[in-house]
This record gives structure tokens, sequence and C-alpha cells, in this order.
């Protein structure tokens, strides 16, 4: 199955800069078309066309800070299409770690181990000790709940949290929100937050500035994916209405292993990519199981996610990196057109 | 050694064909109620197969995971629930009493199928 498609999913750079978010005009992306999103390349980087111009304009200027967002860890995973997904990992927080400007903390977006087992979690915690970043905040994903309805996790990693997980925090300014939208899952459904969760984000937002900027974080999209994968969470919509009125909204997900984004008004959605394996594009493959790409390849696909703030503009940046880069003759490959315009 | 195996294939091969005979809907027709009838489901792809399998009283299904992801078996009604099941992992569970099971990857819950007994 996977091997049908052999096709890369393109990595890619985004870059919603100082006037991307809280100009009066804004950025209108259409959503998701056809098998995926068409990225430019940029000094070796891939560069995402709606966003390449204003990245130019950025170049120089030093965040107030940065974080990273890593997700899909899946330790313990060892089939073909990464037999070493702990090494890729190591390889991530390397990445971090040698980033110019290091990161105040990191953000795991889920799936940090493959099947919930403690001797999993422990291998994850022997290499996020290595990152310089010693601040890292999580949220379940689907396979961190698959024994005990996450016992395993909770003890670990769910201190301080509520419900099932789910928390919030600021930092420099900016609103925080993990939520969890992997358990009590329905047949049928997607993702789901459920009512008590819903009922807490909206009282957490309750009495914020609307100048606040809010960073949403979850294992599955908040937005729909592609529901016949189940990629997307079944009362998204309503999490979304208590975060309308404010003028900075970023969404980060994980869970599909590759990059898709939207911005819708003033709310950005972003997923990222994987640590372990990469994903099928919607629809391209019999189903969403791992995509084996060939070895000298695989770095090409996995990769994490790295946020600038800069207090000045209220907005954010997020910068896709690979671990491995590709060359610019690589890029283009099997990717539908990103209509975009910026008004 | 070799003689051993080669017996034991020829006893497989008539199970083999009729599971590879099974499609999107089965019914397993009770041939020897006294011993318990057996049928099976295969996931794969994300997607339990047959979808709907039909079996006597009785019998007993068995899940097998053909993907490179855990999966779970989950009655919607709380009749039965397995453990994760790794790749070639299986899970069973013999239906005692007639009715319509539906059934859904806890994991994933675009993952759904339906034991009807009779």
């Amino acid at each position: 199955m996977a091997e049908k498609n052999r096709d890369l999913i393109d990595q890619n750079l985004q870059d919603l800069n100082d006037d991307g978010i809280d100009r009066r005009g804004f950025l209108k992306c259409m959503a998701w078309a056809g098998t995926g999103l068409v990225w430019t390349m940029s000094g070796g980087i891939p560069v995402s066309r709606a966003f390449a111009k204003s990245a130019d304009r950025t170049a120089g200027k030093s965040a107030d800070f940065t974080f990273v967002q890593i997700s899909d860890s899946h330790i313990g995973f060892n089939k073909p299409a990464n037999p070493d997904v702990t090494a890729t990992l190591q390889t991530a927080i390397n990445k971090i770690n040698a980033m110019p400007q290091p990161p105040d903390f990191i953000i795991h977006t889920g799936d940090l181990s493959q099947l919930s087992k403690p001797s999993e979690f422990d291998t994850l915690d022997q290499v996020l000790k290595r990152a310089s970043a010693k601040q890292i905040h999580f949220v379940p994903g689907e396979h961190d709940m698959l024994s005990d309805n996450g016992e395993q996790y909770f003890q670990r990693y769910g201190k301080g949290t509520k419900g099932t997980g789910w928390s919030s925090f600021d930092h420099k300014g900016v609103h925080f929100v993990g939520l969890v939208n992997v358990a009590n899952l329905k047949a049928g459904g997607m993702g789901s937050l459920g009512h008590e969760q819903l009922e807490w984000l909206e009282d957490d937002l309750k009495g914020r500035s609307t100048s606040t900027p809010i960073v949403l974080y979850a294992h599955i999209p908040l937005w729909t994916i592609y529901p016949d994968w189940g990629w997307g969470t079944d009362d998204s919509e309503q999490a979304l209405s208590y975060v309308k009125r404010f003028g900075s909204v970023t969404v980060l997900n994980g869970h599909i292993h590759q990059i898709m984004q939207k911005i819708e008004g003033k709310v950005s959605f972003h997923t990222a990519m994987s640590t372990a394996f990469p994903q099928p594009a919607p629809g391209t493959a019999p189903s969403a199981g791992p995509m084996k790409v060939p070895a000298d390849q695989l770095q090409r696909v996995l990769g994490i996610t790295d946020v600038n703030y800069l207090v000045s503009g209220r907005s954010l940046a997020i910068v896709d990196s690979p671990l491995a880069a590709l060359e610019p003759s690589q890029t283009g490959g099997g990717m539908a057109v990103l209509e975009s315009t910026l008004r | 050694m070799t003689r051993h195996n080669a017996w034991f294939v020829g006893l497989l091969a008539p199970v083999m064909i009729a599971v590879l005979g099974l499609a999107g809907s089965t019914t397993v027709t009770a041939a020897d109620q006294s011993s318990g009838v057996a049928a099976e489901v295969k996931i794969d792809n994300f997607s339990f197969g047959p979808q709907t399998v039909t079996v006597p009283v009785g019998a007993t299904v068995t899940w097998t995971n053909r993907d490179d992801i855990p999966h779970t078996v989950v009655s919607t009604e709380g009749v039965f629930k397995s453990k994760v099941r790794d790749t070639d992992e299986t899970f069973s569970y013999t239906f005692t009493k007639a009715g319509t099971y539906p059934y859904f990857c806890s994991v994933h819950p675009k993952m759904t199928g339906t034991i009807v007994v009779k």
C-alpha cells in the first residue's frame, strides 16, 4: 500500500510575518486543494509561495522568543517506514540544540510512543533529556492512550493538567492552550474534545484581552483535513468559536505526519511533520498507514517546527525544517497549486 | 521436518481458500455446531474486512491486524473489548447470544464493523 506512493511530500517553510495576522487585511489561502500545496525554495529551504515575499522583509529581525514544536515521535515503532525512530528523534533534538536562538521551550503534540509502553516512554525521556530546552509541554496522541486509559502517559506527562490532560500557560504575553482530542473517541467519529473540556476552554479564555496572542495545540488537527481518514475533530468548531474574538490565533497540530496549513481570518492552522515516519497525502493511498520512502530520503520528510514570536508585530513566524534539506531540483513532484491572495 | 510441514500445509489449504473467498459481507454456516464455528476478520488498510460477518450462535470470530499500525476491536455497546493489537496480533471472541454487534477501533474510530449472530 504505502509503497505505491513513492512521491515525497515536499517539506516547506512558511513564514507568517508581522503583517500576516494583525493587519486589517489578511492572508486568505485556499485551504486544502487536491493533493498538496506548492512550496518554493529559497536558499535551499523550501518556502511557501504565499509567504516567501514577506519572509524576505523580516530577514535579519530577531524574534522576541522562539519555541519548537515536535510531533509524532512514535517511540517503539520499528516497521520498514523507519526502523530507528529513536535515532531520528535524536537528530531532531540535535537540530533544536543547534538553533542560533535557543527555544524557550518545546511543545510535543502527541504520539510520543507507539504502544504506550513504559519502555517507550523511558526511551523518549532519555532522548528529550538531551534537549537544550528543559521545559517541554505535552499533549497526548491516540498512541499514548492505548493501555490503561492513558494512565502511563498521565503519570509521566500529565502533572498539573486537567481532565484527560488539557492545560494552559502564559509565556511572555502569549497564551498557550494544550487540548486533548484523542480521549473517549466514538465509533464512526473523528477526534473529540468533549463537553467538559470545551467548557473549561471557554472559561480559560474568558476575560482575556483580544490583543493577547493565542496558541492552541492538540494532536489531531482542529480543522477538518480529510474526514474519510478521521483527520479532523468533530467538535473543533465550538472550540474555535471561543477564539474568534482574538486578534492572533495559531493552531498547531500533528497526527497527519505532514505539513498542511490554512489561514482563516485571524486564525492560522498548521500541522507538523513527524520525527518518525511520513504518511501519505489525503486520498493518495488506500489508507493513512506509514509511507515508506527510500532510506536516503527519509530525513527529508521528517522534521521540526520552529515558531518565532515578535512582540512588535504581535505575530508568529512558523518555520518547518526537515531533518535533512531538500535539493532545489527535488521539489514540486505531485504537488497541487496553492491558490493564495494577499490583501 | 519437511514431511511434517507438508502435512500442515495440506490441512491449512482449505481454510486459506475459505478466508480468501470472503468479500464485503459474509455468512458462516454451522457445519459442525458441536465443535464451534470460526470466522475471520482481517484488519487491513485501516478497515475491517469483511465489514459485516454473519455467524451462528456459538461461533468464535478472530480478528487479525495486518497493518503496520496498532488497532483495537471494541464493541460499541460494551460487549467485548480487545487490548491493543499490534501487527499480526489477533483477538478472538465467542458469540453466545443471537444479535447484532457493531464494533469499532477505539484508536481510529472511523474504522467500524458489524458481527451478526443468528
